[in-house]
């Protein structure tokens, strides 16, 4: 305990050590504040994709990866009827009503896509509505005209007859200047989408939400299923923490254990335990867990319990049986022999403690290990399906070839943070090991 | 006075210990299940320790002193004979039994600094026994570790309770050992070479203490050394080990100027004298080694080194324990 205390306060000699340190907590601060403010249900929620992110873009880039590389990307903006000044004409049996929605764009870039989400709060007969575009320089185009369901969404987008009509698809024939050169130009200005609606029931309201999709997104960008990266770069923090923690402390207390005991009790005890070990050492781990989560689940509880189960019986054993050994013959564990000390007692309390300062850093640098291991497992498709972690992520960059489309930002975050992380566990791990093992110090 | 009260108890009470015809052998094997032999370490022992005296095991390294020490402390399993303490047999005692019997006697080994685990404070170290025998209240725990400091004169208590033992002297260490042997309040104490690594400075220190302990608590002290030289002092019997075996008991003066053994008046030489003179004379000592224990040779384990070795007898057949002088045991067929 004392050696433990002193080496502690020893660390504070080590720049390495005070860095791996604040890279630790400020993992382990943004872990804290992402399951607090993400919860957990809302996670999952959010990572089954769908409809919290219809008004997301697909697959935009950060916003500061657009400012590095010097452009003014657009972002997605919202125009909502509740903030345009609707003209109302009521008559017998229904309204009239007119929606501009009008916007400032004045981007260098087109938006990535256009689309109108319309509800209406009609009983029965369902109101009839027209769409008229107005660009800055005058121009109009009619969008054509629509009944409305209570939940209508105008994917202005994938408007394949006025795509023919401009020569262009909509998001960039809206936006573009009148002249016929290639590549289009921006024309930047005050747009308006107006509505023409005609409610044939007179307390029936209807509001629009017209959402100009912009190409970046935030600090991480989205995917192909319009999800903000974020969601899953920092809810992969407290998982791969989780992990990584568990499976170490897991595999180190039941390896030590057995070890310890196996040393202590000696003959064939110590045999089963050797040849076990020789066993499981060359026993291939990725691909007994490929296996079991092909045939069995890939739920990440049962990745961690198989990941412990097959750790138990590793090389540690081998280690910590040489270390041991000679533990076993020294004589204050004869003496404790001498004043009737039982077996558990001898292993957990005089023999494990003597050599737990020395295997504090290989802890330490154990738990990143574990924690490539779950994104490498994710990567090869063994990811846990509801959970969103960093080697997720990188699964879906791979299936969507997000390098190939120059989707860089999509495999380096996840991989950037999959580093910091061995990183500070690995300065950390590297000083512990100086201070505990002397004979690395310089004296 | 003390010596008195010793006397008292000794008479009131029968042997505390006996050893009855007890053989330690390690089984040599090969390949892991071959059996090659045994080193018989302890040989066919009998000794008779009385309550509250002091008594030495003398023989060179090897003899197997140190194993007989841990056959009686239960460390070996003895594969042939009896321990006897307080009139019960070890052989026979269930696990309660046996751990009652470790906190009777208390064990002092060879290396202070190896014996006390170094990841513990002392005070942790004094509990350990204590916790180990069932004494659940703390307070009283650290008043009988404070006891046991005063005892060996490590005082005040409160200056070493929370030291380690890396921050200790040599001797404070084997005080501390000698602590830990003492908090059980034990009947009887094996101190297995106490002194052997200590400056030789604290060393009449610790064997005073020993003895004032033993004196004052009216313990048995078994005290295994190979330095005749101290054991006058110290003790009030002694039985020299040869090969597994007794050769020689007796009490102290007797046996330091009546040595009857061949091997024990060689061992008598081989004390060193600080005599000028001896710088002009050479000693007689025996030639050779102690015996392989192994293949022990027959007959008299002393006869290939002995010089007054008779053919066809010592080389033939174990001599019988023989009184030449009253109280005065020994193994030897000069004396049949």
């Amino acid at each position: 305990m004392r050696q433990l205390l002193d080496g502690l306060r020893r660390l504070g000699q080590y720049p390495s050590a005070l860095v791996g340190l604040a890279i630790i907590f400020a993992l382990v601060g943004t872990a804290v504040f992402t399951v607090v403010t993400i919860p957990y249900g809302q996670a999952l929620e959010l990572w089954r994709g769908g409809d919290p992110w219809r008004m997301h873009p697909v697959n935009a880039r950060p916003v500061w990866v657009d400012r590095i590389a010097g452009n003014n990307s657009p972002r997605t903006m919202v125009v909502s009827s509740r903030d345009a000044l609707i003209e109302e004409e009521p008559f017998v049996g229904g309204s009239r009503m007119r929606i501009p929605l009008e916007f400032d764009f004045g981007y260098a870039g087109f938006p990535s896509e256009l689309n109108l989400f319309l509800t209406s709060t009609h009983v029965e007969r369902e109101p009839f509505v027209r769409l008229t575009w107005e660009t800055p320089d005058g121009r109009e185009f009619i969008l054509g005209g629509r009944r409305l369901a209570r939940e209508e969404r105008v994917s202005i987008s994938q408007d394949w007859e006025l795509e023919r009509r401009l020569g262009r698809v909509p998001h960039v024939g809206l936006f573009a200047e009148p002249a016929d050169d290639r590549p289009p130009q921006v024309l930047e200005g005050r747009y308006r989408l107006t509505l023409d609606v005609i409610s044939f029931e007179e307390d029936a309201r209807v509001d629009a939400d017209l959402v100009v999709y912009g190409r970046v997104h935030g600090l991480a960008g989205t995917d192909h299923q319009r999800r903000d990266l974020m969601v899953a770069l920092l809810w992969g923090i407290p998982v791969a923490l989780a992990f990584g923690l568990l499976a170490a402390v897991g595999t180190t207390v039941t390896t030590l254990v057995i070890a310890a005991a196996g040393v202590w009790y000696g003959g064939w005890i110590d045999a089963v335990i050797q040849r076990l070990t020789e066993v499981n050492i060359i026993l291939p781990m990725l691909p007994i867990l490929v296996m079991v989560g092909t045939l069995y689940s890939t739920s990440i509880w049962v990745m961690l319990g198989v990941v412990i189960a097959l750790g138990i019986f590793s090389a540690g054993i081998k280690m910590y049986r040489a270390m041991l050994l000679p533990i076993r013959e020294s004589p204050y564990i004869e003496a404790a022999k001498a004043y009737g000390a039982g077996n558990a007692r001898i292993i957990l309390r005089y023999m494990i403690p003597r050599i737990l300062p020395v295997l504090i850093p290989t802890f330490v640098i154990l738990i990143p290990s574990f924690v490539f291991l779950e994104a490498s497992l994710a990567l090869l498709g063994l990811g846990d399906p509801v959970l969103p972690t960093w080697g997720k992520v990188m699964n879906d960059a791979q299936t969507q070839s997000a390098l190939y489309h120059g989707f860089y930002y999509w495999v380096l975050s996840p991989a950037a943070l999959l580093m910091l992380t061995g990183l500070g566990f690995a300065m950390l791990g590297f000083a512990l090991d100086r201070v505990f093992n002397p004979r690395l110090r310089t004296m | 006075m003390s010596a008195s009260i010793r006397e008292v108890r000794t008479s009131a009470t029968g042997p505390v210990l006996s050893v009855r015809d007890l053989h330690t052998w390690f089984e040599l094997r090969q390949w892991g299940f071959l059996r090659v032999g045994s080193v018989r370490a302890v040989d066919g022992v009998n000794f008779d320790l009385k309550a509250g005296e002091a008594v030495a095991f003398v023989g060179e390294s090897g003899c197997g002193k140190s194993s007989l020490a841990r056959t009686l402390l239960g460390l070996h399993q003895p594969t042939r004979g009896e321990v006897i303490f307080e009139g019960r047999s070890l052989g026979t005692l269930d696990a309660a039994e046996r751990k009652a019997y470790l906190a009777r006697v208390g064990y002092v080994q060879q290396d202070p600094y190896g014996a006390l685990p170094p990841f513990m404070d002392v005070r942790r170290i004094l509990h350990e026994p204590l916790i180990v025998h069932g004494v659940r209240n703390r307070a009283e725990r650290d008043q009988r570790a404070r006891e046991a400091l005063e005892e060996v004169r490590l005082s005040p208590p409160e200056d070493f309770l929370s030291k380690f033992p890396h921050m200790l002297s040599g001797g404070q260490q084997q005080r501390v050992v000698i602590a830990r042997a003492l908090i059980l309040r034990p009947a009887m104490i094996i101190a297995d070479e106490p002194v052997s690594m200590l400056d030789a400075s604290v060393r009449v220190e610790i064997l005073q203490l020993l003895r004032s302990i033993q004196i004052d608590h009216g313990l048995t002290l078994a005290f295994i050394t190979h330095d005749l030289s101290t054991v006058r002092h110290f003790a009030e019997r002694i039985f020299v080990m040869y090969a597994g075996r007794i050769v020689e008991q007796a009490e102290v003066n007797e046996l330091l100027n009546h040595p009857q053994h061949p091997y024990t008046q060689a061992l008598l030489t081989a004390i060193s004298d600080p005599d000028p003179d001896n710088a002009r004379q050479q000693r007689e000592v025996p030639s050779g080694e102690p015996p392989s224990l192994l293949k022990p040779p027959a007959g008299c384990r002393f006869h290939p080194r002995c010089n007054r070795m008779i053919a066809g007898t010592c080389d033939q057949e174990y001599p019988p324990d023989l009184e030449p002088r009253p109280g005065h045991g020994t193994a030897c067929w000069l004396y049949r």
